[in-house]
């Protein structure tokens, strides 16, 4: 008599085909955000803008969290070494904002590397602490260090890109410009965790332990999966400073990392869209909830913890929870 | 021949508790070898010593004649060996298809080779010839964590030989598997041994299973070693049957 599959295991791994709807979707949500600022106007043009902004951070926090299982409090921190590194770069300097945004990228990965080896030797806990004190380490470095960051006055009059010639300087030129930018990024992340990395990183965040019994070096694609997250923060900062023109500390406090964090579970950890969502619910909601003045933080929190109480998987949790559902519902022939 | 795998003197304490005491011994290629004794004797702890999953105390394990003591497990599988665990340890949001490639991933070209190569790093032939091997065919997209136990244990098995490895050691392969499948998974482990002439070194409780599958087995008590020999040799030794055949 052979063992029956029970019903459990004949569950498909839809996760699978769902992050190759995403690349669709992706392609989809490029072309809509392309034309959505029409009629928008400058404001609403911007927090478009803001939101993929947002997004690529998040994306990155994604991978570090949502793939490899590493919890880090310093994305905000990285996102402003990116966009100080850029404005120093671009307005002091002179320099092209292109190599810029490529410098910010190279020095937060790099940065990550060195901040990811206290965490191999304790898991995930360690990696938080250790993201925590860096990251007041870099406000107070913002904060205070005058001659370099302009302290609380922060920087102004940075330049936006240009490209190949075409200028950049009106809100939807700009606004497009982010839209290639988050596109090309979203693509390399989705190309990133479909490779064999992608998988490893997986298995880092399920079981380290049977992962290097396999032959994974868990080291590396600890230090990796924490540093292409990073470095994620530091293209998000190196976007963000032309694109609201003018940078201070605060929005890379340790509270402004919390949040991101939030908008990774929020959206969904782990899934390719999910930072997507999380970053809308984070800087699009608040938008749509002025019209409740103060009230708005207290509604946009209770938003959020109705939705992580019903769904700890987030927005794309319950999506796919909706679309298995859907699937089952359907009357098939094959159903028993 | 040389043997594949030597332990030399193993001593593995927890504070006062000497968990493994001195064990010494060695597998021939081909050979499959089982390690049996009562529970908290140091078997499982013996294995982790040997795997790089703990660090001895004192003592040596060579591979092939080479000192591979300390050497972390991701680099001695890289070597060519392989394991399973006591407990389950598969990759439960994964499909039962990618356990089986990232099983052996690691194992294709470098590490930025397989960034930008194939997604499968060419290995979806032999995962679906392990999945048919394991008769895991109805299940190969189904999640891994929505197997039942005696189907993760067989995955467990499938993902040790995705690489082909010279030497597996096997952690209780049998516990919690019914008897049909252990019939299939006995006659797994005879033909990968017979085929690839690759070495096992089995830790398990079900005597029958240890008698029937191995050509050699050790027994351990309280850290230290009772007896060694066939099959035959150990079920008669008065030692073993006092120890731990006798309860």
């Amino acid at each position: 008599m052979s063992a029956p599959a029970t019903a459990s295991a004949a569950r498909p791994a839809s996760r699978s085909r769902l992050r190759d709807g995403a690349l669709l979707a992706l392609v989809l949500g490029a072309a809509i955000l392309w034309f959505a600022p029409a009629g928008m106007g400058r404001y609403g043009t911007y927090v478009l803008s803001l939101w993929l902004v947002m997004s690529i951070a998040v994306m990155g926090l994604n991978l570090t969290l949502g793939y490899a299982g590493q919890t880090s409090l310093a994305q905000a921190a990285f996102m402003g070494l990116g966009a100080y590194a850029t404005a120093i770069l671009t307005t002091t300097y002179g320099v092209n904002w292109y190599a810029a945004f490529a410098l910010s990228g190279l020095l937060t990965f790099c940065i990550g590397i060195l901040l990811g080896f206290p965490a191999l030797r304790v898991r995930t806990h360690y990696l938080a602490f250790v993201t925590l004190a860096f990251s007041t380490l870099i406000w107070l470095l913002l904060r205070n260090e005058q001659w370099l960051t302009g302290g609380v006055f922060g920087i102004a009059n940075i330049r936006r890109p240009g490209f190949f010639g075409l200028r950049l300087d009106g809100a939807l030129a700009f606004h497009r410009f982010l839209v290639a930018v988050t596109f090309i990024l979203a693509l390399a992340l989705w190309w990133l965790v479909r490779s064999p990395w992608g998988r490893a990183f997986m298995a880092l965040r399920e079981n380290p332990v049977r992962a290097a019994s396999l032959g994974v070096d868990t080291r590396a694609y600890t230090l990796l999966a924490f540093a292409i997250g990073s470095a994620y923060g530091g293209f998000a900062g190196a976007l963000y400073a032309p694109l609201v023109e003018f940078i201070d500390p605060s929005p890379f406090s340790l509270s402004q990392s919390l949040f991101l964090l939030l908008m990774v579970v929020a959206g969904g950890s782990g899934y390719l869209l999910g930072p997507f969502i999380g970053a809308l619910l984070g800087v699009v909601l608040p938008e749509w909830l002025r019209f409740a003045g103060s009230l708005y933080l207290i509604i946009f929190a209770s938003i959020v913890l109705i939705l992580l109480i019903i769904c700890p998987q987030g927005v794309s949790g319950l999506a796919e929870r909706g679309w298995q559902a859907l699937r089952r519902g359907r009357p098939a022939g094959g159903a028993p | 021949m040389s043997p594949v795998l030597e332990v030399h003197e193993l001593h593995k304490a927890f504070g006062g508790i000497k968990a493994v005491n001195g064990v010494s011994f060695s597998v021939r290629e081909g050979e499959i070898l089982g390690i049996i004794g009562p529970n908290g004797c140091g078997k499982s702890t013996l294995f982790n010593c040997i795997l790089g999953q703990l660090e001895p105390t004192q003592g040596t394990v060579k591979l092939d004649g080479r000192d591979v003591t300390n050497l972390r497990p991701s680099a001695l599988n890289r070597l060519g060996v392989s394991r399973t665990f006591q407990l389950l340890q598969v990759f439960p949001e994964l499909s039962v298809r990618e356990n089986l490639i990232l099983a052996g991933q690691e194992h294709q070209g470098s590490m930025l080779g397989r960034l930008f190569g194939a997604r499968d790093a060419g290995l979806s032939g032999k995962a679906a010839q392990m999945i048919g091997f394991f008769k895991l065919g109805h299940l190969a997209d189904a999640k891994a964590g929505g197997l039942s136990y005696g189907q993760q244990k067989l995955l467990d098995a499938a993902m040790a030989f995705m690489a082909g490895p010279r030497l597996v050691l096997l952690d209780e392969p049998a516990g919690g598997v019914n008897l049909t499948m252990l019939g299939d998974l006995k006659e797994r482990l005879r033909a990968i041994n017979a085929e690839q002439g690759a070495t096992f070194v089995v830790i398990e409780h079900n005597m029958d299973f240890v008698m029937s599958l191995c050509s050699r087995v050790i027994v351990l008590a309280e850290g230290r070693m009772l007896a060694e020999g066939t099959p035959a040799e150990v079920r008669a030794n008065p030692a073993v049957i006092e120890a731990y055949l006798g309860h």
